[in-house]
C-alpha cells in the first residue's frame, strides 16, 4: 500500500473531529420556518375560544387591512412575556387576531385577566389543526398578514421590545 | 419525553447503598421540566388509537413512520410523545379514514413544512451523494477485488 492510502483513516479521523467540534461551536439551527409565507393563508374556520370574543376565520384575515397572526396557549410560559409586546404592538395601531391552540376556555380567560388582552379574535385550535395547517411548529409564533390574506411573515419564539419596530415596518409595508 | 422512573426504594438499613440517595437526587434534577410546558387537553381522539380498518391502519403507520416530529426532531411521529406528534397521527389517520392517499398527506405537509418533514429521500440535487455514494463504494470495491485477484493469478 502506498504511503498517501495510509493517510486515508487519518484525513478522515480528523475531517470526522473538526465536523464534530465545528457543530459543538456552530449547534445546527433547530428552527423549521414555515413554507406558507408569501402564500396565501389557509382556509380555515375556527370556533371562539373564550366567551365574549368572536372566533377566527380565513376571511377574517383578508379585510383588506394587515394583520398580525399570534399562535399563542395560555399553558406556554413564553407567551406570558410576550402578551406585554402585543399589546403595546395593539397601542401603536397593529391588528391582533389570535389562535389559542389546545387551550380550555377556563385557562383561557383566566391567562387573558391576568397578563392583559391585546387580540380582536380569538380562535380556539384545540387539535393544533390549524396551527399546522400554517406551517407552525410550535407556540409562540407570530405571522404579518397582509390586506389581501397573504403571510408575508413569520416570527418563530416571542416577540419582544426589540421585534417592535421591524413588526410595524412589515405591517405598513403589508396595506 | 423525559421518562424518568423513580429508582428503586431499598428498605432497611445498608451500607453499601450510599448511592441511592443520590441517585435519586440526580433523577430529581433530570426530571425537572425544562420550560418545555404541555397543554391541559387530552390526547386528539386517534393519536393513541388504531383505525379499525386494518389495511388503513398499515397505511398510516408506514407514513407516520417517515414523518418527523416537529418536537423531539430526529424522531418520526410514530415515535414520539410530544402533543404537536400526537395533533399529527390524529390528522393522518382522520384523512387516511377518509380515503386521502398517503402521498397526497405527505405532499400537504411538506407544502407546509418543506422536505424537513418526510424522511423519505426526495430526489433533489442535495439528496444526490445520498443516492451516488452506494454505487461509488460498490465500483470501489468493485475495483479492489479485481486488483486482488490480478495480483493473485501473477504470483
Amino acid at each position: 500500500m502506498s504511503r498517501g492510502l495510509r493517510l486515508i483513516p487519518i484525513i478522515l479521523l480528523l475531517w470526522l473531529v473538526v465536523g464534530l467540534a465545528w457543530r459543538l461551536v456552530k449547534p445546527a439551527d433547530t428552527a423549521i420556518p414555515s413554507q406558507m409565507v408569501d402564500r396565501p393563508v389557509p382556509r380555515f374556520v375556527l370556533p371562539s375560544a373564550v366567551s365574549g370574543k368572536p372566533g377566527l376565520a380565513a376571511a377574517d384575515l383578508a379585510t383588506g387591512q394587515p394583520h398580525l397572526l399570534n399562535i399563542f396557549a395560555s399553558w406556554c410560559v413564553p407567551c406570558i412575556g410576550e402578551v406585554a409586546v402585543l399589546g403595546e404592538l395593539k397601542r401603536r395601531g397593529a391588528r391582533i387576531d389570535g389562535i389559542a391552540v389546545r387551550d380550555t376556555p377556563g385557562a383561557l380567560t383566566a391567562f387573558l385577566a391576568r397578563r392583559g388582552d391585546p387580540y380582536e379574535r380569538i380562535g380556539g385550535d384545540p387539535q393544533s389543526e390549524v396551527q399546522i395547517a400554517f406551517g407552525s411548529s410550535g407556540v409562540p409564533e407570530t405571522f404579518v398578514i397582509d390586506g389581501k390574506g397573504v403571510i408575508r411573515r413569520q416570527y418563530i419564539g416571542a416577540l419582544n421590545a426589540s421585534n417592535m419596530p421591524g413588526v410595524l415596518r412589515e405591517l405598513e409595508q403589508a396595506r | 419525553m423525559i421518562g424518568n422512573s423513580s429508582p428503586p426504594r431499598r428498605r432497611g438499613p445498608s451500607k453499601k447503598k450510599k448511592w441511592v440517595p443520590a441517585f435519586a437526587g440526580m433523577t430529581l434534577v433530570l426530571s425537572t421540566p425544562v420550560a418545555i410546558a404541555d397543554s391541559n387537553l387530552p390526547p386528539a381522539y386517534w393519536s393513541n388509537r388504531q383505525l379499525p380498518d386494518p389495511e388503513q391502519e398499515a397505511k398510516a403507520q408506514d407514513l407516520m413512520a417517515e414523518l418527523r416530529c416537529l418536537v423531539c426532531q430526529g424522531q418520526s411521529i410514530a415515535d414520539s410523545d410530544a402533543e404537536l406528534a400526537g395533533d399529527m397521527r390524529d390528522l393522518v389517520r382522520r384523512r387516511i379514514a377518509a380515503g386521502e392517499k398517503p402521498s397526497t398527506i405527505r405532499g400537504w405537509l411538506i407544502q407546509r413544512y418543506g422536505t424537513w418533514i418526510s424522511y423519505k429521500p426526495t430526489d433533489e440535487p442535495a439528496a444526490w451523494p445520498l443516492w451516488l455514494t452506494p454505487l461509488a463504494l460498490l465500483l470501489a470495491g468493485a475495483w479492489l477485488i479485481r486488483r486482488r485477484i490480478r495480483l493473485r493469478s501473477k504470483d
